[in-house]
């Protein structure tokens, strides 16, 4: 019955497009239907924000490190634009730039292309998420400029400060970056609906489960995790914008409210989050990782159960957020077995993944030194937050330099390496072209030493004490020490550093686009679908009469029946 | 690295689950990178040479995965007693208060309110301070945090205690100071333009000096 229903909205939007096939430019690139445009600009606008985020750290880091100095670019950093900085810098870097670039632009690019199909299930209600996540986007930079400023109450916006204007003193900001952000949600809402039907629904010929290439699953079970966390804090945002527009008192404890209560349908919402970014991260790294040590994944369905048990333990964890927020404190040693207990599927799906490696054959491409740098930084983002799920050791480490350090050191693998990785390893299928190597590389470590360097300061400097969301540490006269100022300025002039070289990644994507080697269909020699058709791929991904069926599962590397190392998913035989 | 003085009878007990987490997770972390890194040397792409074809789900092999696994689990267990204790220790169980004190957050300022000589909070004698909080070294107390306005969240880390404070809540935790000295309270919890100039300063004080402050504040605020 959903096939039929499917397969007529499908041809009914195919006939119709079909019939103008030379498009203008705004009918082509604007209000596409194509699923790979519609991920190109998920992805473009992504690292749009990626810069404005950047932009933000670079201007409040500056603040932490010389204080009261005029950034250039910026000016004086005044206490209310401090805080406005980083609740923005916080809620784009994982709003709109990790969710649309490694879940929207990702998978609805890859989708369709890796199971062999020619479009998304719902190509205009996936139009409609692009649109509808563009606007979030325009009234997110818009809410930045309105009078009284951006919102400043950190990206976990806690009431009472953000429900009322006379504790936050933005009263249009507050507003409209919570309207941003449920428009933001609805957005993802449309994209996952699309991801889960297309992955059930539009799978070539003779795709089992368990043939679907692993990014795909991460992505679905990513988007499944979105829509079974995200309804709650739907309707919390809307409870929260009535406190702050229309004065009632869901969050205000002297009308019978409780702010406890938003921080419980924010963190349900948001730690399963983090494995809604974390998850197709993982799945790009194990693509790649498995084309470029040609190996077969180690335990594909470990891989997919291990993905599968963290996303169901991820909705039994979120109280960790809150150990000293004033709940019950019996709650914390629940949540804190909850807790430890994820980091054993995580802990699984990594060794995993170092096992693949064995036996392999490893060539250090720029996609592979991005996907084996997840696995090295992201260790150290999941062995800190072992000290943070412990209640005993959160009392000291909540709230300080130590989780920030932390969740970067999760973040910026996932949202960042993550992204570099999946995009220099499909860019020969998005434009046709070969990347530049060697810029590829000087790119990659220029990024990756002064990484460490931003964030090892940080986490030492959380050990000594230094909390969060502060524009001044000299008030405090136990962390305003020479000491501590030096690894401020460290971090800073690390990530000044770190920023500097995004330029060779941007200079390489122009001339690479413009000037680089024919990719051809298979640059990779790899075995999923989407190197079977041509470079880029045309409109409907393959020629109606050649949609491609699939005999094998998508990491046949190094087969011992066949002279060539991989096999790809289509031939017979 | 920073030296952060230990000024409460749970600052070590805190600092050494600390410490256990980081040995276990360290030994974790350095295997695993060292394996990995191993790894990658060992079976760099060279000329000629086929890969191996495995699938990791016969028996013999999948073991690699399945007791690191297992001990993954051991020591989560190790973590969680430890992390348990401390937490029932400094949250959940309440020792008997030789004074209570009130710990109020406001936007952008801690009031103290101390008993007084007469030991009693809510008297006539009590002494209200705004940014100095004065407490008797070796003397347990009881603290009731409350809120004003927004959450605040009444951090001072020679204690190595946190506690949010939440407006209509009153909570109450306890901490023993055990060392003379001057130090930072912290609000922890973002709470407006004025959350970076939300200090205090915690005055740790011997019988005589403490007898001596509350003589002199009761001289200064009595009519």
């Amino acid at each position: 019955m959903a096939d039929t229903l499917v397969e007529v909205q499908k041809q009914e939007i195919h006939g119709q497009d079909h019939e103008h096939h030379d498009q203008g430019f705004v009918s082509k690139y604007i209000f596409s239907t194509d699923h790979k445009i519609i991920g190109m600009q998920y992805m473009f606008t992504g690292m749009l924000m990626a810069v404005i985020g950047g932009y933000m750290a670079y201007v409040f880091r500056m603040q932490l490190a010389f204080p009261g100095i005029s950034v250039p670019g910026f000016g004086q950093v005044s206490p209310g634009e401090y805080n406005s900085l980083i609740t923005n810098h916080g809620s784009i870097m994982i709003f709109w730039v990790a969710m649309p670039v490694l879940i929207a632009a990702f998978g609805n690019f890859l989708i369709p292309l890796m199971i062999g199909a020619d479009d998304m299930v719902f190509p205009r209600i996936n139009r409609l998420s692009f649109q509808v996540f563009f606007i979030s986007s325009v009234v997110l930079l818009i809410s930045l400029f309105v009078e009284g400023g951006g919102f400043g109450g950190a990206w976990t916006s806690y009431p009472p400060l953000s429900a009322n204007a006379d504790y936050n003193q933005t009263q249009l900001g507050a507003s409209l970056w919570l309207i941003a952000v449920a428009l933001e949600f609805v957005a993802f809402l449309l994209g996952g609906i699309n991801f889960i039907t297309t992955l059930m629904n539009s799978r070539a010929p003779g795709m089992k489960a368990y043939d679907i290439p692993m990014v795909c699953w991460m992505i679905v079970i990513a988007s499944i995790l979105f829509m079974l966390s995200v309804g709650p804090l739907l309707a919390g945002a809307v409870m929260l914008l009535f406190d702050q527009t229309l004065n009632t008192g869901f969050y205000d404890p002297a009308r019978g409210g409780d702010p406890i209560l938003w921080q419980h349908l924010f963190w349900f919402f948001g730690h399963p989050e983090v494995y809604v970014v974390l998850l197709p991260a993982i799945g790009i790294t194990v693509e790649v990782m498995a084309t470029f040590s040609r190996k077969k994944l180690f335990g594909y369905k470990l891989v997919l159960y291990t993905a599968v048990a963290t996303g169901v333990l991820s909705f039994f964890v979120w109280a960790h957020h809150q150990f000293i927020a004033g709940i019950d404190p019996r709650m914390a040693n629940v949540f804190t077995v909850t807790t430890l207990l994820i980091s054993v599927p995580i802990a699984e799906m990594l060794f995993v993944m170092i096992a693949t490696l064995y036996g392999g054959s490893i060539t250090l491409t720029t996609p592979m030194l991005w996907a084996l740098s997840f696995l090295a930084e992201f260790l150290i983002g999941g062995v800190t937050g072992i000290f943070l799920g412990a209640s005993g050791a959160d009392i000291y480490f909540h709230d300080t330099y130590f989780v920030l350090a932390h969740f970067h050191y999760t973040f910026f693998p996932i949202a960042i390496i993550g992204t570099f990785c999946a995009f220099t390893y499909w860019f020969p299928k998005m434009f046709g072209k070969m990347m530049n190597e060697t810029l590829g590389k000087i790119h990659f470590w220029g990024t990756i030493i002064p990484f460490n360097f931003i964030f090892i300061p940080l986490f030492v400097l959380g050990m000594g004490g230094q909390h969060r969301r502060i524009y001044n540490f000299e008030h405090f006269p136990e962390i305003a020490g020479p000491e501590y100022f030096q690894l401020r300025e460290i971090a800073t002039i690390a990530l000044l550093i770190m920023l500097a070289f995004q330029a060779v990644f941007f200079f390489n994507v122009v001339m690479s686009w413009w000037k680089g080697e024919d990719a051809g269909k298979n640059p990779w020699k790899a075995n999923t679908l989407e190197w079977t058709t041509d470079s880029p791929a045309p409109h409907g991904n393959w020629p109606v009469e050649d949609l491609p069926t699939v005999y094998r599962g998508p990491y046949e590397y190094g087969h011992p029946d066949r002279e060539e190392d991989y096999w790809p998913q289509n031939l017979p035989g | 690295m920073l030296e952060l003085v230990q000024a409460s009878t749970y600052a070590a007990d805190i600092d050494r689950l600390i410490l256990l987490i980081g040995v276990i997770v360290g030994v974790w972390f350095l295997l695993a990178e060292g394996i990995f890194f191993w790894l990658i040397w060992k079976f760099r792409a060279k000329p000629g040479e086929k890969t191996q074809y495995l699938d990791g789900t016969e028996k013999h092999i999948k073991k690699w995965i399945t007791i690191p696994h297992a001990l993954v689990l051991v020591c989560d267990v190790f973590i969680l007693v430890g992390a348990v204790s401390v937490w029932y220790d400094v949250k959940q169980q309440l020792p008997d208060a030789d004074s209570t004190i009130r710990v109020i957050g406001q936007q952008w300022a801690w009031t103290f309110q101390h008993p007084g000589a007469d030991n009693e909070l809510d008297t006539g004698d009590d002494i209200f301070t705004v940014g100095d909080l004065h407490v008797e070294v070796e003397k347990t107390y009881h603290f009731q945090l409350q809120s004003r306005d927004v959450l605040h969240s009444f951090s001072v880390p020679v204690f190595r205690l946190k506690q949010d404070a939440i407006p209509g809540r009153s909570i109450t935790g306890w901490f023993t100071p055990t060392r003379t000295g001057e130090h930072d309270v912290q609000c922890s919890e973002i709470c407006g333009i004025g959350h970076g100039v939300m200090a205090a300063r915690i005055h740790i004080e011997d019988a005589n000096t403490h007898a001596a402050w509350i003589t002199r504040s009761t001289a200064a605020t009595t009519p």
